[in-house]
């Protein structure tokens, strides 16, 4: 099977016009929303505290909300997580209290009008629960199933150590690929980067979807995958501009596009079915992470066609600059 | 001949593959219900207790599947989880008392693959359940301490120096002010501080406008601080979790203010916090010799004394005054004494201590001096419904419980000054334990949970079975679609993909990196993305042969050049997972772990395996065209 029958002669780079200013755009809405709206960043970085329960049967958030209330946890946000029998709990960090007592509060909360305390529960079973009076009654009606709380002195820490790992992975790359190709690439390849990450952030700004730390794990990710096959086209590139001896720069990079477009379709698409299953199978947990990869993914796939050899072109590469460096005091070549 | 894999490459793929394949089958059995014992204080079991805990289960009837010690303790597994409860609450009751007695999973691969060192992957916190604390040490409050420490240091430096002085105290600025009766000694104090007290620093040798003189800690001096506060918490946390009976905790310091306490299968998160925030400390008291403890068992206490317990029960009877306590220790060390050949603990107290200690003990020798450790729980007031019971102002009530246990009472045998020894201990075991719990008996310094991280286990469990599935989905999703586009050399790579996964389990199972759910959405897109290499070599191969080279030149072009493309592809790849693996927490790291061994293996599974594979059915023949 194939995606296409022989080799392509798509111009890409003849429309690098029309692909900056879809970029621009994207670019521009991503830059506005990250600028007026920022981004929903979850208590990872925000610090606060998340519980999630389970009940046995389905369960109103109002009611549970006013159960918290009643013990005196006001300012949480309750809502569902994925079924109906699952909730999560989210309080904000509230100066001058014992932040990390909260959480059992909460379940201490919630099991109190059941009248269930938790007793000793195996590994690996699930949590097991005493009436008031003693006696043993089994399972719990109210399962804790996640607790996360983060003190707010780790979440700002969070927050920057994030953004210089962004920075140190892009300096990292920039390195790389000036020393194995040459500067014009580097910056290509990085600029192509900056692209991804802006839009990707952009559209998790836009929707207003939680940005936590495994999100920012994906995004990493995509830095990776788009880099990979930012780096497909440019070895070609090089490639051609050794081999090729005619041809204006334009054409020589607009092949090369066109003969790796079928293997950056191919990897996206192998990419995109074990996103897509992640997305789809692999829990309410899991989303954030996946959708960041999902849209990274695309846009990457994007960039790496539309963004990074235009780019280089932009900054004026030319046949000279791949060619080796003919070695010195070696005279009188044999031309033909 | 052309596309023929020598044989030493078969050997070098056999060598990868076969023990891959091995240190992966430990992943394929399940779990046990299991009991796991250690000592106390993390003295080593012997085969003297396993022997002990055989008969105890033999005796009562529970059956049981193994028993094996190691240097982790010793560890029983079991058929039922009903077998395994019985073995506990049998086992806590008839073992000495101290030993933790854990109930835990234990793998149920047979024992000669664990022999090996062949073991299952470690799996993390969210997929095993269980608490994960961040706490990070209050070391402004850790120097606040030593700073009271040498304002009395100071003080009988001077007076021993014959230096009289006005007035010596901590300063609100984080130093310590010293005003001076006679300005004109000045030069000598400055002389006598630089001697006796190397670990401070003065700010001003010639003194300030007041006379006065301004001193503070070295930064070397707070370095040290810093560096004992979080061992001595380290130490004291690793007593405390011990009591919660847990089998594999793990208690680690992070940076150089922060301790990682995880307790793999914890439930009762609350309990947890409690022990952890406990704060524990020492006194030391006159034994009471005067008075009969018979007379006072029988309810005639002697005014000013009070009966105590050792830590076995027995009874001792102590005069109320407090000597000194467990601040005044500086340090505790266990040795061998040359002389005698006993063994030791060698005490250093601080300049006020020392003081006390001489005086008292210059009194008292022949009697005896108690050591009594004295731990405080404070709990939430709870009403019958679980609920925290709320005062008339508002808030919790909280009630102390007060823990008291006389750890040695030894016989004082000379005056003692800033250094001394506690002798008569009957090993080098009792000796390091009780230089443990001298020194880490209390906290050097408060603590508070920064971070928390729970997961249930029912959380665990389906995190397991969603993140299996994705990658079984993900997986066969790959496989039908290459096995499509790729025809036979489809299949190939399929193969390199399967014994790919087979790889990565095997070498997380081999570096016992633990394992989280980000770790399995890495292996996921690991699946999707390590088949590029072959793609990039397939599509190569399809080029050349559209440019009219034979089957056999363009299997052999197509490899060698997409070699440097696949190389520079993942090596890129592999900076940003590098930079993940050290910017990461826990579950980040578990990502960029199996990320990067996925980088890894792929090359070697879709270069080197694909390729033997190709030759294998293709090479040396007569093709007219290739399934491609």
């Amino acid at each position: 099977m194939r995606f296409f029958e022989k080799v392509t002669d798509f111009d890409f780079l003849g429309r690098r016009r029309s692909a900056l200013i879809v970029s621009l755009v994207l670019l521009a809405i991503s830059a506005g929303s990250l600028g007026i709206r920022g981004l929903n960043f979850g208590i990872d970085f925000t610090g606060g505290t998340l519980v999630e329960v389970s009940y046995a049967e389905a369960v109103d958030p109002v009611k549970v909300r006013s159960v918290l209330a009643e013990a005196g946890i006001d300012s949480a946000i309750v809502q569902y997580f994925g079924t109906s029998k699952d909730i999560l709990i989210r309080l904000p960090v509230v100066a001058g209290q014992a932040s990390a007592e909260r959480s059992t509060a909460v379940v201490q909360a919630l099991r109190g009008p059941i009248g269930e305390v938790l007793a000793e529960s195996p590994e690996g079973g699930l949590q097991q629960c005493r009436s008031t009076d003693g006696v043993l009654v089994g399972d719990c009606t109210v399962q804790m199933r996640r607790v996360e709380f983060v003190g707010p002195q780790v979440g700002g820490e969070l927050t920057e150590k994030g953004g210089l790992a962004m920075l140190y992975a892009l300096i990292g790359i920039l390195i790389y690929v000036a020393i194995r190709f040459e500067w014009r690439f580097a910056i290509g390849a990085v600029v192509a980067l900056v692209h991804d990450v802006l839009i990707t952030l952009g559209v998790f700004s836009v929707l207003a979807l939680e940005f936590s730390l495994p999100v920012l794990a994906a995004v990493l990710a995509v830095i990776g995958y788009s880099l990979n096959d930012t780096i497909v086209v440019f070895d070609r590139v090089r490639d051609n501009f050794r081999k090729m001896r005619k041809g204006s720069v334009v054409a020589i990079m607009n092949n090369s596009v066109n003969q790796t477009l079928p293997r950056t379709v191919l990897t996206s698409v192998t990419t995109l079915l074990v996103v897509l299953t992640l997305l789809l199978a692999g829990g309410e947990i899991i989303k954030g992470f996946a959708s960041a990869l999902l849209v990274g993914v695309i846009i990457g796939t994007y960039s790496s066609i539309f963004v990074a050899s235009p780019a280089v072109l932009m900054l004026g590469i030319s046949r000279e600059d791949m060619l080796p460096v003919p070695k010195e005091g070696v005279e009188g070549d044999p031309l033909p | 001949m052309r596309n023929h894999t020598p044989w030493w490459k078969w050997l070098i793929i056999a060598v990868v593959i076969v023990p891959g394949a091995f240190y992966a089958l430990p992943n394929l059995f399940g779990d046990d219900p299991g009991v796991q014992l250690r000592g106390a204080r993390g003295a080593r079991l012997g085969t003297a207790e396993l022997g002990q805990v055989q008969k105890v289960l033999e005796s009562s009837e529970v059956k049981y599947k193994s028993a094996v010690l190691d240097e982790r303790g010793i560890r029983v597994r079991f058929a039922t989880t009903d077998a395994q409860l019985q073995a506990r609450d049998l086992l806590e009751l008839r073992l000495a008392s101290g030993t933790t007695v854990a109930l835990t999973l234990l793998p149920a691969a047979p024992d000669w693959l664990s022999q090996v060192g062949a073991l299952p992957m470690y799996l993390g916190l969210d997929l095993r359940g269980g608490v994960h604390f961040l706490l990070e040490v209050d070391m402004q409050s850790a120097v606040r301490r030593a700073e009271d420490r040498y304002v009395a240091d100071l003080r009988s430096t001077l007076r021993e120096a014959k230096i009289r002085y006005q007035k010596i105290g901590r300063d609100g600025s984080g130093g310590i002010t010293v005003v001076l009766r006679d300005p004109a000694v000045l030069a000598d104090a400055v002389d006598e501080i630089r001697q006796t007290l190397p670990g401070l620093v003065i700010a001003d040798a010639k003194g300030s406008a007041d006379g006065a003189l301004r001193v503070r800690l070295s930064d070397n001096e707070v370095e040290e601080l810093s560096q004992f506060a979080l061992e001595q918490n380290i130490t004291a946390l690793r007593n405390r979790v011990d009591q919660l009976g847990v089998a594999e905790p793990v208690i680690q310091r992070q940076g150089d203010r922060r301790i990682v306490v995880q307790l793999p299968g914890v439930q009762d998160t609350a309990r947890a916090k409690r022990i952890l925030g406990r704060t524990a400390t020492l006194e030391m008291m006159m034994v009471d010799e005067e008075h009969s403890l018979d007379a006072a068992l029988s309810g005639k206490v002697a005014p000013g004394s009070k009966i105590f317990r050792f830590r076995d029960g027995r009874p001792i009877l102590l005069k109320k005054r407090v000597i000194y306590s467990g601040e005044n220790i500086v340090d505790a060390a266990a040795s061998i004494d040359t002389q005698s050949g006993g063994a030791i603990v060698s005490i250093t107290l601080d300049a006020i201590g020392a003081r006390i200690n001489q005086k008292i003990t210059g009194k008292n020798i022949g009697k005896r001096m108690a050591v009594l450790y004295i731990e405080s729980k404070s709990t939430i007031k709870t009403d019958v419904n679980g609920m925290s019971v709320k005062g008339a102002d508002g808030r919790t009530i909280r009630v102390k419980q007060r823990i008291e246990e006389v750890i040695t009472a030894p016989v004082i045998r000379d005056q003692l000054g800033k250094r001394f020894q506690i002798e008569g201990l009957d090993s080098v075991d009792e000796a390091r334990d009780l230089s443990l719990m001298l020194r880490a008996g209390s906290l050097a310094a408060p603590v508070e949970i920064i971070e928390e991280r729970t997961v249930g286990p029912s959380l665990g469990q389906a995190n397991i079975d969603q993140g299996f599935q994705s990658v079984i989905i993900g997986f066969a999703l790959v496989l039908v679609f290459m096995a499509i586009y790729y025809r036979v050399f489809g299949l190939f790579a399929n193969v390199a993909l399967a014994l790919n996964l087979v790889m990565i389990v095997a070498v997380l199972s081999l570096l016992q990196a633990t394992l989280t759910l980000p770790g399995v959405a890495g292996i996921v897109l690991t699946v999707g993305m390590a088949v590029d290499a072959n793609v990039l070599i397939f599509e190569r191969i399809r080029e050349e042969l559209r440019n009219g080279n034979t089957p056999q030149a363009s299997i052999h072009t197509g490899y060698e050049r997409a070699l440097s493309t696949i190389v520079d592809a993942n090596l890129t790849t592999l900076i940003a997972a590098i930079v993940l693996f050290n910017f990461g927490t826990g579950p980040i790291k578990g990502f960029a772990v199996t990320l990067s061994i996925g980088i890894l293996t792929s090359m070697f599974t879709a270069i080197v395996l694909t390729r033997a594979l190709v030759n294998f059915f293709f090479g040396g023949r007569r093709l007219k065209d290739l399934a491609i």
